[in-house]
């Protein structure tokens, strides 16, 4: 036979080409099995959080809904008085949308821009049936606030739908017509700080939960079975008890009138008037957090120490090393997955937790997560909570990367 | 077809039959849960529902206008009736979520005097009728012995010298930072003119920062009673109904201190696109009516909307020493130094100083 022939299959179809298609098919059909999996992913997980970063950069209220007046803004300097053709503009549009009941949107969304102009735009609205032209002096007439141009420069701002002011907002700065960023003034700021004390307040737990798990995952893995198996129960236990029992627990241990303050009066540490603050502060926070998170750090240790073979422990003894130094040059070393797992895992919870914080943080343990909560439940500017979110998930990805380069993340073991 | 089917089929024929031409509605009634929705479940919809043959699920909220902006921008509306604030009233009416409720629809009171003119002035709005007056106040546990004089005013509250230990306020610049003013000697008159300037704003923040170490922020009605019963707090604001309750049900010794007291309305709203819009109308109609307000009252000690309820307010449902009339936030006993809240001013405000007062607890 010559062998630069193709081997062909009973049919004459060349095997390559046999085997292709045999192999199309069956990876058609586990395509056909993930396929489920996948759109479900990409519809439920993966879409409503590119719409919702979306809606961090994008906000086209008041182009939608003001029409008219749009496009004379777009070209106005905003420095300049507004002219009466825009007033009329305005007018109109403010017609429209009192007809249509959307007015009460356009107004939340310039109030975002500018405090105090929600009533301006609804009770104007009230009233803009009856208005006659010249538009601008019966505006005036009916509010005073519309001969101010702060008022123009804030509906010019929220005409343009794509905007980086929210990225702004959530660091500290204003987005203006004129003066592009601009700081805000120290007492205002909020979200810079509530950022930097959300990684404090993450790391100081992942630390607390390394420190604590440690010794109890050493002893898991190292114990005999019968022993062993209680601590795992111990460990698990928790773990499967509700979120919201165990904050509440805290609460009943930790409060001034609690288990905790009543032991330590008891015992003569504190005087019944100075009992001390552990719970509705940073201090609760940590201690409910940590506690809470303590199992996340636990497991992939002890599943990463469950695999180290004793017997290297016992041949650095051999060779003559200290129990010290056989456990800090030769177990530590290995167990190096595991701390990185438990503590990215551990990590990435605390950045995120809401519930906790929110029961126990009082005013000064509320994270980054309870003002995303607050942007989507209470003032609905879902815009600014995008923002505040996109900026949360950057950290995030970013710690993701700066871990990958220093510890690798191929080194981590999560079970 | 199997029997069981028949049956069943048969059933459902009687019980149409029963409730007359229409089917049977079952609404969703949202309110604040507690003693409060306790007091509607009694007086609203248990008569409602023996009367109209359609049923009700009741269910709790927090308040705020999240929950029905996404369902009625999502088109699902499964909300039917909502138990809400005067300015999230305004503010979703404005936004065009709620339904538009038509006031001549409303039962006359029962001398015939049209609904308009017998709600009180300010309850009635395009799309809410309002059920109840309310109050906050502060209060303290006269059961615990102190060495200090019983709080009168509002500046005690702000007196840490002559009244040491923490204080219980709702985290929310709403009603705080009118407080703060009220106790640093503003009239209550001028407290929102005041509050619409820089310096009014300044000041009050700056009243705040005297008892700021000493505060523990509640952010549920039921949370304020608590602390105060723990003795996690000497004082604390609170909903004058909560703290009524826990009095009248619950034994609790709490004294209420009314000087400053800002109150406000709980108007019913119905979520714009709900499926039982008529069935929810009429339930809106039956709840506001004269009787049922005043049968509400003797529940729970929030006052009724209607000028021609007033008069019927007996004694508690469980205790006829207690005259619930006397427990009223515009009894003349506690009405002296009242202020009613501004929704205006919030409605226009509110974003602005949330974010300055989380930038303060956040200092």
């Amino acid at each position: 036979m010559d062998a630069s022939q193709p081997i062909t299959a009973a049919d004459g179809t060349p095997l390559k080409k046999k085997l292709a298609q045999a192999m199309f098919r069956s990876k058609l059909r586990a395509t056909g099995l993930v396929v489920p999996l996948l759109a479900f992913v990409l519809a439920s997980f993966v879409f409503p959080i590119l719409a919702l970063m979306w809606q961090g950069i994008h906000n086209d209220t008041f182009e939608r809904l003001m029409p008219n007046l749009t496009e004379e803004l777009r070209v106005w300097d905003g420095v300049s008085e507004p002219t009466e053709e825009m007033y009329a503009l305005l007018v109109a549009d403010l017609k429209q949308n009192r007809a249509d009941k959307t007015i009460g949107k356009v107004a939340s969304r310039v109030n975002q821009e500018l405090a105090g102009t929600r009533s301006l735009f609804t009770s104007t609205a009230r009233k803009s049936k009856k208005l006659e032209p010249p538009y601008k002096d019966a505006l005036i007439k009916t509010k005073k606030k519309w001969g101010d141009i702060k008022v123009w420069q804030a509906m010019k701002l929220t005409n343009q739908s794509l905007t980086p002011g929210f990225y702004a907002t959530s660091l500290d700065a204003n987005y203006t017509v004129d003066q592009g960023f601009v700081m805000k003034e120290e007492k205002r700021q909020i979200y810079t700080k509530l950022f930097i004390r959300t990684l404090i307040i993450s790391g100081s737990v992942m630390l607390l939960c390394l420190i604590l798990g440690y010794p109890v995952a050493y002893l898991l893995a190292t114990l005999p079975l019968k022993y062993s198996n209680l601590l795992m129960i111990m460990v698990l236990l928790p773990f499967w008890t509700s979120l919201l029992v165990r904050t509440t627990a805290w609460i009943a241990i930790l409060q001034s009138q609690g288990v905790v303050n009543d032991l330590l009066v008891w015992i003569g540490i504190t005087g019944d008037e100075s009992r001390f603050s552990l719970i509705y502060n940073m201090t609760g926070t940590i201690i409910a957090m940590t506690h809470i998170l303590l199992p996340f750090m636990i497991l992939p240790l002890y599943s990463v120490m469950k695999t180290i073979p004793p017997s290297y422990m016992r041949a650095a003894r051999s060779l003559g090393a200290t129990p010290t130094t056989a456990f800090i040059k030769v177990y530590m070393p290995q167990t190096v997955p595991g701390i990185g797992a438990g503590g990215l895992l551990v990590f990435i919870l605390a950045i995120g937790y809401y519930i906790t914080p929110a029961l126990v943080g009082g005013q000064d343990g509320q994270l980054i997560s309870n003002m995303i909560a607050y942007h989507m439940q209470k003032s609905l500017n879902w815009s600014l909570a995008a923002a505040l979110g996109g900026l949360l998930l950057g950290g995030v990805l970013f710690l993701y990367w700066a871990y990958d380069r220093i510890i690798g993340i191929d080194n981590m073991k999560l079970g | 077809m199997s029997g069981l089917t028949k049956k069943v089929v048969a059933l459902a024929g009687m019980s149409a039959f029963v409730a007359g031409s229409a089917v049977a509605a079952e609404l969703t009634v949202v309110s604040w849960g507690g003693a409060y929705t306790k007091s509607q479940v009694e007086a609203y919809h248990k008569p409602w529902m023996a009367q109209s043959g359609h049923s009700i699920i009741s269910e709790d909220y927090g308040g705020g206008i999240a929950e029905i902006k996404a369902q009625v921008e999502s088109g699902n509306v499964t909300w039917d009736v909502v138990d809400v604030e005067l300015s999230d009233a305004i503010r979703a009416c404005d936004e065009g979520l709620l339904e538009e409720i038509d006031h001549s629809s409303l039962p006359p009171a029962p001398d015939g005097t049209p609904a308009v003119d017998d709600f009180l002035p300010g309850t009635l709005h395009d799309c809410a009728v309002a059920n109840i007056v309310w109050s906050s106040v502060y209060v303290y546990d006269s059961s615990k012995v102190r060495n200090w004089n019983a709080p009168k005013t509002m500046a005690d509250f702000f007196n840490t010298e002559a009244y040491p230990g923490k204080r219980g306020m709702r985290k929310s610049p709403k009603v705080t930072m009118e407080f703060a003013l009220i106790a640093d000697g503003v009239p209550t008159s001028e407290v929102y003119d005041v509050l619409s300037t820089e310096e009014g704003i300044a000041r009050a923040f700056a009243k705040l920062d005297t008892i700021k170490d000493d505060v523990i922020w509640w952010e549920a009605g039921a949370q304020p009673p608590q602390l105060l019963a723990d003795g996690e707090v000497i004082f604390t604001t609170a909903w004058n109904g909560r703290v009524f309750n826990a009095v009248a049900a619950e034994d609790q010794s709490f004294e209420m201190v009314w000087d400053g007291q800002i109150y406000d309305l709980d108007l019913w709203v119905i979520p714009k696109g709900s499926k039982n819009v008529e069935a929810a109308l009429d339930f809106v109609r039956f709840s506001t009516a004269t009787e049922q307000l005043a049968n509400q009252a003797s529940w729970i000690s929030y006052g009724p909307a209607r000028a021609s309820s007033v008069p019927l307010i007996g004694t508690y449902h469980d205790n006829p020493a207690i005259q619930m009339a006397d427990h009223m936030p515009t009894a003349p006993g506690n009405f002296a130094n009242a202020l009613q809240n501004d929704f205006e001013f919030w409605a226009d405000n509110q974003d602005d100083l949330n974010e300055r007062f989380n930038a303060w607890l956040a200092q």
